[in-house]
């Protein structure tokens, strides 16, 4: 019987809440080892299993991946997500591209003063309706299709959807202008896997509070000030 | 049409460069359209050309491709840069992805004010010598093959090379502690479309100029 996939973070969304979405689409059954102590940390440093000495870390069919793109890429290539040719998946790492660069900004949100969280807050919004937003509200009005790439449910569709909850998050009407995204947003949403993962008592996670980064801090031993972009 | 790839970017390093060295490393001619004023990326822009508004993109295959990563994975993909199977790729993608994070702070040291500098070129070091080169020491240790992964050339062999190289121009003696890397720098750089790359008059780009920090600045903000 394969074991289930053993997922290594903070009990928090960070860099990992992209995986948790993609394995949970993917219908995939997974574990998590929560970092809470510094110094189960520092132990898992000393047993040599996070390459660069960081988290993500995701154990998976006899690997211990790190780096959240790869452990991504693995994911979806596993499940049938990342397309059906070279073109196709050249297509979703661009799209990916695009929610990664976005919900990145997204990452150190948490961290933030609350003055720089106000200004964070518009910078993020403003990229999605004026950078990105259009970019994925274009691709789904020239092929007319329910899927981003190839007409087929991929990593690309379940990024954006988690791209799209974070801004609405932000602002409740961020998709207001964009009615294919907000299509796009019911369709994916209704898929029987992503919305298990949506309902109460899934491992997706809420936003981070000052908990999290209290607990970030301490295991990291990351005490500088974060700033906005 | 030549159908060459196209590359267009800055007449410097910046993100492009991994594409250059891999198209290079892959024996793949290729051209490229330099930005040189902000104009030139509005009319790219405008012309509907750039997905997200962005640089690095590259014509390639009837595709209008943005994002480095989307252009290098689609690279390595067609010219079996990539690993024989998903583990080999994961394996790769873990090793290019560290480099990548190294490569963010090689690549914005030229851009630090004077006074940052030597703070920063510590910072680099320490981590190249403390968390990146040991462990591909150790990966080529541990199996004692010519290439990362899969005994055979990949994507991860030439991000490899291109940082060691970077890291050289800023320290020279940065792999002093790392005799397989040396050996593994030596051998990469023998390997013909790799020599041929480091030639001069190849589309390898120089550490930018002081002078020329402005102009490029200027088209991208």
């Amino acid at each position: 019987m394969a074991a289930k996939p053993v997922l290594y973070y903070f009990d928090g969304r960070g860099k990992m809440e992209s995986v948790r979405w993609l394995l949970a689409a993917a219908g995939v059954e997974f574990e998590e080892v929560f970092l809470e102590t510094r110094e189960q940390y520092e132990k898992l440093l000393q047993s040599g299993v996070l390459m660069f000495q960081q988290v993500p870390m995701v154990e998976i069919d006899g690997m211990k991946l790190v780096q959240t793109r790869a452990i991504l890429n693995y994911i979806a290539g596993k499940y049938n997500l990342y397309g059906k040719d070279l073109k196709e998946r050249a297509l979703i790492d661009m799209y990916v591209g695009g929610t990664d660069d976005l919900m990145g900004f997204l990452l150190s949100f948490p961290f933030l003063s609350a003055e720089d969280k106000v200004k964070q807050c518009a910078f993020v919004v403003q990229k999605a309706t004026s950078r990105y937003f259009p970019a994925y509200e274009k691709v789904l009005k020239d092929h007319g299709q329910d899927f981003l790439v190839g007409n087929r449910l991929s990593w690309a569709d379940i990024h954006l959807l988690e791209a799209i909850l974070m801004l609405e998050e932000k602002k409740s009407d961020a998709l207001s202008g964009f009615p294919l995204l907000q299509a796009f947003k019911k369709r994916i949403s209704s898929i029987p896997t992503i919305k298990k993962f949506l309902a109460p008592g899934s491992k997706r996670k809420p936003i981070s509070d000052d908990k999290y980064v209290e607990t970030v801090r301490r295991v990291l031993r990351m005490y500088y000030d974060v700033k906005p972009n | 049409m030549s159908g060459k790839p196209v590359l267009h970017y800055a007449n410097t390093r910046g993100r492009m460069e991994s594409v250059r060295w891999l198209l290079a490393a892959a024996g793949v001619e290729f051209e490229e359209k330099f930005l040189e004023k902000k104009e030139d990326l509005q009319k790219l822009k405008s012309d509907g050309s750039l997905l997200f508004q962005q640089v690095p993109m590259v014509e390639i295959d009837g595709m209008k491709l943005v994002q480095t990563r989307a252009i290098l994975n689609y690279i390595a993909g067609k010219y079996n840069l990539y690993g024989k199977d998903l583990k080999e790729r994961a394996l790769i993608d873990m090793y290019v992805e560290g480099m990548a994070d190294l490569y963010d702070i090689i690549m914005n040291h030229d851009f630090k004010p004077a006074n940052e500098k030597e703070k920063d070129l510590a910072n680099i070091m320490d981590k190249a010598t403390n968390r990146y080169l040991p462990v591909f020491e150790k990966v080529l240790k541990d199996h004692g093959h010519d290439f990362l992964v899969g005994n055979k050339l990949s994507k991860a062999d030439v991000s490899l090379l291109e940082n060691i190289l970077w890291l050289e121009e800023l320290k020279p003696d940065a792999l002093a502690k790392f005799p397989l890397l040396q050996s593994f720098k030596a051998r990469m750089s023998n390997m013909p479309n790799i020599k041929k790359f480091l030639q001069p008059g190849s589309a390898k780009k120089p550490l930018i100029q002081e002078k020329d920090i402005p102009n490029v600045m200027a088209i991208f903000h």
